[in-house]
């Protein structure tokens, strides 16, 4: 029981870090490495605008998603659009912005049990002899609504239908009147969005760290690499394995083994098939 | 009758819900010159890619010397000998047009031949091949970076990569198209050499003039499904094959 | 900077010219011309320690070493870009290096001239390993992978206090003296310089080249480019490995900061302002950044923002890199010409 429910917290956190980078991922290619700087500075926009400017806490929730969706797009067009088509580049400069904003906020000096945020339920209730924080639950209720909404967005919404056309084939999705840039733009612009949201979510379950965007880069990274980047339903289930593993080691008494854990999941996939359980073959193919 | 070198058995291959190439078997004979013709997305440069592994198929088997070759890589596939150009020329630009060939030469098949040349050998063969398909050495053109060449050579020079393998069976995709008169003139006499020289030859063209004076058989594809095969003669015959070429007022030689 | 009615022209000096015939043997000017630029930088390298060992500079005697560590693993990273793979964690190759060296002196006692090839060699296999089955994946998959791998085995020995875990292997073997510290790396500085700019110089490297350009014509081509790639990811590991592994008994300590991430961006930041394609410029690049880096240590971790935020700006703004920018301004000049009205 106690694997069940902390196995189904955890995956929760797995898939609401992994759905901003896949996101983003998904639909421009733009592997967004800025993604951990982003997560981390969305916490300390949100945790400034509650505690310093004593706003409402659904208000700066909302603002600081806007503030770094914004961030996003600018960050776009500043320095994607210049190395657009440069993976190399693209990977480099998103590298270092990330790298920058994260050692910035270091230097700056924000350590401490001083920064955290609240949750949004105090409490614990008990479920099959269990306790758990309400947080916790909210978490899966957050990554559930994350996945619906999403579905509902790119299948129903017009921006989202622009997102899976660009995400299937840009220069068609060009020739239909699609602006590419704009909704590439966008994509980012929403990854970092979802890359706050789930900063909002995860982090009042402990205080706001610096490592913290290391380890939300890198477990999105880990996520994508074992469900397929690009593909939504992969990463629901690579969390859920990724999550339920980890638990388990955690459960059994062995804690520390469950980074090895992670890192052994990917290699088995990697060796397995490269382009993870669910995404699209990125072979190579004739491109003609 | 000659032993089967190529044996394409039941290939099909479908693009979401479109089949590209669906059920096409044929064979090809030691020696023959085989056309392959089609009017445009009938799939014959899918069936190229399938048998020479850039495409991996949904269903069937090639056979190549009486081995099964389905599914290898295309760089397994051309030391085996099999070598394609393509139609859409993708040289490496920043490199001269001879290093070009130089790459093909330093391939397992090729070094096996010719290992322990001396320096530069490899250079010199290079630089033999593209004269061959018509780069005037006088002139410097072999040295000229890929990127400098006009369109024209970049597909004949396709040609020499592909005699650079010294392959059993080539497979020549649309090498004419986007040449000038002139140039598909002379081309076509490299092409006739190669007949003369008792190669194996795979020709997609829509130049049908050019291909019904060299091809011993012709195999028309549309739909992804083969509609017709025969000689020359019974192909510009066929009405099965004019009206697969509806509108176009075909002149069949 | 445009100038109305003008466009800008760029030629060769005379003197260039004047050194492509043989005949430049015979003026001391275009001899020296010719040699200065690859000599001079050879001397500084040979020349520097000893100054820095009269001057007293034990510190910056450190900060030199250590910049021709990173110039190592930024050369393996110019190696492994011209097949067309970026790799984001070149501390991996670093960290595993660091760590067989560090485990086979620590706990079985090897002697330094055992443990640096064996770390070298059996480093790169671990890593070719490790990398060998996202070689067929397109983009920027093997940045991704390679940017994970270092941070978990960063956080797998700090968990599973795997080789002292976070405390480290302490006491290693160190060089008896400092000098053979530093002409060991000098040395292996020159010789990876030299043998990679050779290797892409043939036509070996050309195919190198050729599979980060096209690689369905080197694969029409009847060459396994997956091979190939395998075998630039052994080479850029083996340097790596080197290093770390001469890192570790050079400091007589092998912790996990060697998976740091210092040791993922520095070399690809050096690369970046430096010029890659031609490894000359990934040196010089780390011997800019890395003394930078140095002067910047009293602002802690404000340094690695910096230098994330010249890499970025270098890769936005300056995507040919200072040595190739250098190298322009020596061959070539710019003028102004008028242009043509048009009707």
């Amino acid at each position: 029981m106690e694997l069940l429910i902390y196995g189904l917290v955890n995956s929760a956190i797995l898939a609401v870090m992994a759905i901003g980078l896949s996101l983003t991922f998904g639909v421009s290619g733009i592997a967004n490495f800025a993604y951990g700087g982003f997560y981390i500075l969305g916490a300390y926009t949100c945790w400034g605008l509650f505690t310093q400017l004593g706003l409402p806490y659904l208000l700066s929730v909302i603002l600081s998603m806007a503030a770094l969706a914004a961030l996003g797009f600018i960050f776009y067009w500043l320095v994607f659009l210049r190395v657009r088509g440069m993976e190399i580049s693209e990977a480099i400069a998103s590298f270092g912005v990330g790298i920058a904003i994260l050692e910035f906020l270091r230097w700056w000096g924000f350590i401490g049990f001083y920064y955290n945020l609240p949750g949004f339920l105090k409490g614990s209730v008990e479920i099959g002899g269990v306790f758990v924080d309400c947080h916790r639950l909210i978490i899966i209720g957050v990554a559930l609504a994350l996945v619906i909404f999403l579905w509902l967005f790119s299948h129903y919404t017009k921006i989202g239908l622009a997102f899976r056309g660009v995400a299937q084939e840009e220069r068609t999705a060009l020739s239909l009147g699609i602006n590419s840039d704009f909704t590439a733009a966008l994509s980012v612009a929403f990854g970092s969005a979802l890359g706050v949201l789930a900063a909002i979510t995860i982090l009042p379950t402990g205080t706001i760290l610096i490592d913290k965007g290391y380890d939300a880069l890198l477990f999105a990274l880990a996520v994508g690499l074992v469900g397929g980047l690009e593909s939504t339903l992969g990463v629901l289930l690579a969390s859920l394995i990724l999550g339920f593993a980890q638990t388990a080691v955690a459960v059994y008494g062995a804690t520390h083994w469950m980074m090895v854990v992670t890192l052994g999941a990917i290699i088995i996939v990697l060796a397995v098939k490269p382009s993870g359980l669910f995404g699209k073959s990125k072979e190579l193919e004739e491109r003609v | 009758m000659k032993r089967d070198l190529l044996k394409v058995v039941n290939l099909t291959k479908s693009f979401g819900g479109v089949r590209a190439v669906d059920e096409v078997s044929f064979e090809v004979a030691e020696g023959e010159f085989l056309g392959l013709i089609g009017p445009n997305g009938s799939g014959k440069t899918t069936t190229v890619n399938l048998i020479t592994g850039y495409v991996k198929s949904d269903k069937g088997k090639v056979f190549f010397k009486g081995k099964d070759i389905t599914g290898k890589a295309p760089y397994a596939i051309a030391n085996i000998g099999i070598a394609r150009s393509f139609q859409m020329v993708r040289p490496l630009y920043q490199l001269p047009a001879f290093k070009n060939i130089v790459v093909a030469l330093r391939s397992p098949r090729v070094m096996k031949e010719i290992r322990g040349g001396k320096y530069g050998e490899l250079d010199d063969i290079a630089i033999d091949l593209l004269e061959d398909v018509g780069f005037e050495r006088d002139s410097f053109v072999p040295y000229k970076l890929a990127s400098a060449l006009p369109h024209g050579y970049l597909k004949r020079m396709e040609l020499a990569r592909c005699m650079a393998l010294r392959p059993d069976l080539y497979i020549l995709d649309e090498l004419f198209s986007g040449m000038s008169m002139s140039e598909v003139a002379a081309t076509m006499f490299i092409i006739e050499k190669m007949k003369q020289g008792g190669k194996t030859v795979i020709m997609i063209e829509h130049r049908l003039r050019e291909l019904f004076r060299v091809a011993d058989r012709v195999l028309v594809l549309n739909f992804g499904r083969k509609i017709a095969e025969g000689t020359p003669k019974e192909i510009s015959e066929s009405n099965e094959v004019k009206k697969a070429y509806i509108g176009v007022e075909v002149e069949l030689a | 900077m445009v100038k109305e009615g003008y466009r800008k022209e760029r030629l060769d000096r005379g003197i260039k010219a004047r050194c492509d015939s043989i005949f430049m043997l015979t003026s001391y000017r275009e001899i020296l011309y010719m040699l200065l630029p690859r000599v001079l930088p050879i001397a500084a390298l040979i020349i520097i320690p000893l100054v820095l060992e009269v001057s007293g500079q034990v510190y910056w005697q450190k900060v030199f070493i250590l910049a021709c560590v990173i110039s190592l693993l930024a050369m393996g990273w110019d190696y492994l870009a011209s097949v067309g793979l970026v790799s984001l964690g070149q501390a991996l190759f670093f960290g595993v290096g660091a760590y067989i060296a560090g485990a086979l002196n620590h706990y079985l006692k090897w002697p330094i001239f055992l443990t640096i090839p064996v770390a070298t060699l059996g480093g790169a296999l671990i890593c070719t390993l490790l990398l060998a089955p996202i070689i067929r994946m397109r983009g920027i998959y093997f940045g991704m992978v390679t940017l994970a791998f270092p941070l978990f085995f960063n956080r797998i020995i700090e968990a599973t206090k795997l080789c002292g875990g976070t405390e480290g292997l302490p006491g290693l073997t160190q060089f008896p003296t400092i000098w053979v510290a530093t002409y060991l790396i000098i040395g292996a500085l020159l010789i990876c310089l030299f043998a990679f700019r050779r290797i892409i110089d043939t036509d070996y490297g050309m195919v190198l080249r050729g599979i980060r350009d096209n690689d369905r014509a080197i694969m029409a081509s009847g060459i396994n480019i997956y091979w190939v790639k395998v075998q630039a990811i052994f080479i850029c590991a083996a340097a790596g490995a080197f290093a770390g592994a001469f890192m570790s008994h050079h400091i007589g300590i092998v912790g996990m900061s060697v998976f740091a991430l210092d040791m993922s961006i520095m070399p690809v930041a050096a690369v970046v302002l430096g010029g890659g394609g031609t490894f000359a410029g990934a040196t010089l690049g780390t011997f800019i950044l890395v003394p930078l880096s140095e002067f910047l240590r009293a602002y802690g971790t404000l340094r690695i923002a910096i230098y994330s935020l010249v890499m970025v700006v270098c890769v936005v703004g300056l995507p040919e890199g200072i040595f190739h920018y250098l190298q322009r301004k020596y061959h070539q000049f710019d003028r102004w010409v008028t242009v043509e009205a048009k009707e």
